[in-house]
């Protein structure tokens, strides 16, 4: 069984939200993902994925900005990590 | 740097703020397009030293003088980093066909976080870019988030991303900290970029034609949503936009929709 792990970046904390940035690592060598090679999304919201398989293993926490730091931006913030075992 | 005419009006200057980048297709003419890549795998591109005058930096009758004087690159140069820049480094970025990797996306340098001044990064490509050549990907909007180097490696695809394609002769002007790298080259051709990063010599105010500062086109430009961006953040975005360009126009009561005047409000407080 290898790992096969879909990441994606959602517009809200919410899983149903929209996919706004996404990458994927193939750990059965079937497939070669890189930067910058596809300008469509896997999936439509982060359920569309569990809808086809991807089991959800990580979310990203809901961290209060740092004081002083509150308009500041930075990495996106809605990280979601899927897998399936292939 | 030969005129300050070719000015960039204030909408693309706003377009710039917002966006990180202004690209001008097929500005370079054949002559010049054709000369580079001979020149670049020969290698004779000069060294500079950092912080060199342009006029020192790059001799007469060389391409990357050539470059720099052509009007609009001149006029465009001169809007956005203001006049008589220094030059930090310049380098042939090539592609080669097959290689495999793409780079990781990158904001060059390190994290550089300056809100009312900002390096400039020329990006000229000789040659027609094609989809499969690994034109440079970016990520419009970007530069003024708050990351380090390839910290964002881990991204490999963004709703709203450029994957460069372009005629021969295009040259893109970039803000130093947008998200950028070289696509891997799926094709049979050596894919070239020609970068020199810019240092801003004077402050960056007004450098442009301001005649259109109040075009409401202006507020409308720093306003763009990019569809990468979470809704909520891509509100501060605008709120970082408004005061980049109230530095630039020095101009402290610029606003839109009240979003920095709103929480600043603080009636009777020091």
């Amino acid at each position: 069984m290898k790992q096969h792990v879909l990441v994606l970046y959602l517009n809200t904390s919410g899983l149903d939200s929209q996919v706004l940035a996404w990458a994927e690592y193939d750990g059965t060598g079937k497939t070669n993902p890189t930067t910058g090679d596809g300008d469509d999304p896997p999936y439509e919201t982060g359920v569309e994925a569990l809808r086809d398989g991807w089991r959800l293993f990580q979310a990203s926490q809901l961290i209060p900005p740092y004081p002083g730091h509150e308009y500041d931006t930075s990495f996106l913030k809605h990280e979601f990590w899927f897998e399936k075992l292939e | 740097m030969t005129t300050t005419k070719h000015l960039l009006t204030s909408v693309e200057t706003a377009r710039f703020v917002a966006n990180g980048y202004h690209r001008m297709d097929a500005i370079v003419p054949p002559g010049l397009n054709e000369r580079a890549i001979p020149e670049f795998d020969a290698g004779q591109q000069p060294h500079v030293d950092y912080g060199t005058p342009v006029k020192d930096a790059f001799p007469e009758g060389s391409i990357s003088r050539a470059l720099l004087d052509i009007p609009a690159v001149a006029g465009a140069l001169q809007s956005l980093v203001g006049p008589d820049p220094t030059v930090d480094h310049h380098h042939v970025h090539v592609r080669e066909p097959h290689e495999g990797n793409a780079q990781p996306l990158h904001g060059d340098a390190i994290i550089d976080t300056r809100i009312d001044a900002f390096d400039v990064q020329l990006m000229y490509y000789p040659q027609e870019v094609t989809a499969d050549m690994g034109g440079t990907l970016s990520v419009p909007g970007s530069h003024l988030r708050r990351t380090n180097e390839s910290d964002t490696g881990r991204y490999q695809n963004l709703r709203g991303q450029t994957r460069l394609t372009c005629p021969p002769g295009t040259v893109v002007l970039l803000h130093h900290g947008i998200w950028h790298g070289g696509r891997r080259n799926d094709s049979d051709i050596r894919r070239y970029m020609y970068k020199i990063r810019f240092n801003p010599t004077v402050p960056q105010v007004r450098t442009w034609d301001v005649s259109d500062l109040d075009d409401p086109q202006v507020a409308e430009a720093l306003s763009v949503f990019h569809p990468w961006s979470e809704h909520a953040t891509a509100r501060l975005e605008i709120y970082n936009r408004i005061k980049m360009w109230r530095a630039l126009t020095n101009d402290p009561s610029f606003d839109i929709d009240y979003w920095a005047t709103r929480v600043a409000n603080r009636p009777g407080r020091v």
